[in-house]
């Protein structure tokens, strides 16, 4: 039977929704084992992780900050494991990377899923702003596989089992490197861009006032999300960044407001499932990938949509 | 202050990408030095600028047209360009072409040491930013990556990380391998001069004979994991554009409304 290991992304002690993904996952490749990372997680935490099939959580007490730490960490945890699934992000392909310098894994990050075939692991994605498909296969007999959130629908096992911890020690290896401040991200209320189901991002078409895009996110349940002129602008924080230099996202709705399109933009978010545009000039690029476009003003058109799914709602 | 910094050609992102036969199609037209290795020179060229002396070495892996990345480099301002390129190398993962360069390296410390290595946080074809971390643990020197700003005093260099969750403070021992992101600096235009020059250039053209690297440890053969299938997507069906003629929000709700999204 293969054992896959899942390392669990979490966030103030509470499981995130890509983790339970990536359990789910982990249930279609083989039997799932939780890594935790950081100090013991709540019983509620543990409940959660064995509702989506984990039968253990070995916690490790370690830091994700340094690659050379956590990657020491994970491998401690999961030395038993044929299959490492983690929730592909900037730190963990360090973790990654360094794991499977050290055990010789064959390893593919920013996977949209996975399956068993013949044996091996093999991944799809997207690639070149989700104009190809691709399907990788892992020759090595330990796969470490890094999936986007939001690619796999999380649902819990059929059979929940009570998860048990089982604490891991492992030495502290000796980095150099030495990571002297953090400053943690001031996160608005909802959910982070990454795993956002819904993104609502404004461009240099919305002039810098982002509360139009603000209301439209929040009545979908969704992010804000930014083009990397207005962040430049400084009218929104980097971490709303979208694209292949920020953050890439897939989320089931999409909706670009006063954004061209740009190749660096569409090349974070092309792989969402529908796609919504609004912006002034019907030749800019964005409507090419759109599955719904608006020629016209952001200040006209998101007003209007807000008033007509409100009065939907309100039935 | 001595610095190395890889460069990379991949196809033109203005470009039609696409695959041949699991690989990445690379044409001398199309392909360019990756544009986010432009902020790694820039970061290496500033580096020497502050310390007053030094000198900048850029290196390209890949096949023969890869050329034009590290003459791209030399356009900008560096001072010596090495191309390595051996057909076993192609279809290397990322392992593989972090074990060559690896090599490379040892091969310019044979002359005198490096402070730094400093790549572009990620190669716009693959995007995995998998490499400055297999560098650095193939070096077995330290790593700082995805820098948005760097700088170097007391034998250490210090950078700024903006993670999704925290602004990190990173600091390394030299030698190191640092990571810039496109944050890092405005990467210079070059000038006509350097662009005379960098035509006459020598570049070194390095085989894996030349490194001492194992063929079979590398290319199609090493690596762990090979593309088995590539296929365009199919283009997005049932497009639709609407103008706005006062209506415009009400239709895009109601778009959203019939297919379960609002
Ligand atoms: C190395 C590199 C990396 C990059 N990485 C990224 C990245 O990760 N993410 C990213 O986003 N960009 C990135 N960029 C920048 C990218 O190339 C574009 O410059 C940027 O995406 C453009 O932002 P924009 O669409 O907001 O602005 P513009 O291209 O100026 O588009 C603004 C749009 O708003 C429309 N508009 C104006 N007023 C209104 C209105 N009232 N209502 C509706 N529409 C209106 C206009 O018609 C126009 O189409 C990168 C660039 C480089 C060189
Ligand atoms: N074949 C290569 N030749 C030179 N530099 C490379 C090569 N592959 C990757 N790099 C460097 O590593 C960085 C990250 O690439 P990647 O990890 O492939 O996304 C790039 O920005 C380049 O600086």
């Amino acid at each position: 039977m293969t054992t896959v290991a899942v390392l669990i992304d979490h966030r103030d002690g509470e499981v995130t929704r890509p983790a339970l993904e990536a359990l789910t996952l982990a249930r279609s490749l083989g039997t799932p084992v939780a890594v935790w990372l950081g100090s013991v997680p709540s019983a509620d935490a543990v409940a959660l992780v064995g509702d989506y099939g984990a039968t253990e959580v070995r916690v490790v007490d370690a830091e994700m900050r340094l690659a050379g730490h956590a990657a020491a960490a994970l491998g401690a945890a999961l030395e038993d494991a044929d299959v490492v699934v983690v929730i592909s992000t900037f730190v963990t392909k360090e973790i990654v990377t360094r794991l499977a310098m050290a055990t010789g894994a064959g390893v593919v990050v920013d996977a949209a899923g996975a399956e068993i075939v013949d044996g091996r692991v093999e991944t799809v994605q997207t690639v070149f702003a989700a104009t190809w498909n691709v399907r990788t296969r892992i020759h090595t007999e330990r796969a470490i596989v890094g999936i986007r959130p939001n690619t796999t629908q999380a649902v819990p096992a059929d059979t929940p089992g009570d998860a048990v911890i089982v604490p891991v020690t492992v030495d502290r290896p000796a980095t150099r490197e030495r990571v002297v401040a953090v400053e943690p991200v001031e996160r608005g209320a909802g959910v982070p861009l990454a795993e956002a189901p819904v993104v609502v991002s404004g461009g240099r078409g919305t002039g810098g006032d982002y509360a139009l895009v603000t209301e439209l996110a929040e009545l979908l349940g969704g992010a804000v999300g930014a083009s990397r002129d207005a962040t430049d602008e400084g009218w929104i924080s980097h971490e709303h960044m979208v694209g292949q230099t920020g953050t890439t996202v897939t989320p089931a709705l999409y909706v670009a407001a006063g954004i061209s399109g740009a190749v660096h933009h569409r090349g974070g978010m092309q792989a969402s499932g529908t796609i919504v545009c609004i912006n002034l000039d019907p030749d800019a690029p964005i409507f090419e990938i759109s599955d719904f476009g608006v020629v016209g003003s952001l200040f006209d058109v998101i007003p209007q949509a807000i008033a007509r799914i409100r009065e939907h709602r309100a039935g | 202050m001595r610095i190395l910094v890889t460069v990379k050609h991949v196809p033109d992102l203005q470009s039609q990408r696409s695959f041949t036969g699991g690989r990445v199609t690379r044409t001398a037209d199309d392909g360019t030095m990756n544009e986010l290795d432009e902020h790694a020179v820039e970061a290496a060229l500033q580096l020497v600028e502050a310390a007053g002396e030094g000198e900048v070495y850029a290196l390209t892996v890949g096949g023969a047209d890869a050329v034009v990345a590290v003459r791209k480099a030399l356009q900008l301002g560096v001072q010596h360009a090495i191309h390595v390129s051996d057909d076993a190398i192609a279809d290397s993962d990322v392992f593989g072409t972090a074990k060559v360069m690896a090599a490379a390296v040892r091969k310019v410390q044979d002359e005198a040491p490096l402070d730094l290595v400093i790549t572009g946080m990620a190669a716009l074809d693959g995007l995995t930013s998998m490499l400055p971390t297999a560098l650095a643990a193939e070096l077995d020197w330290s790593q700082a990556t995805l820098a948005s700003a760097v700088s170097v005093a007391g034998g250490e260099v210090t950078v700024e990380r903006h993670l999704a969750d925290a602004h990190e403070t990173v600091v390394a021992p030299l030698p190191a391998v640092v990571s810039v992101t496109d944050e890092a600096n405005k990467p210079r235009y070059p000038n006509f001069k350097l662009i005379m020059a960098a035509r006459k250039a020598p570049v070194a053209l390095w085989s894996l004979a030349d490194l001492g690297v194992d063929p079979a440890s590398v290319g199609r053969e090493g690596a762990r994991t090979v593309v088995v299938d590539a296929s365009p997507a199919p283009p997005r069906e049932n497009r639709v554009t609407v103008t706005d003629t006062g209506d415009g929000g009400t239709q895009l709700a109601d778009f959203l409304i019939e297919k379960g999204l609002a």
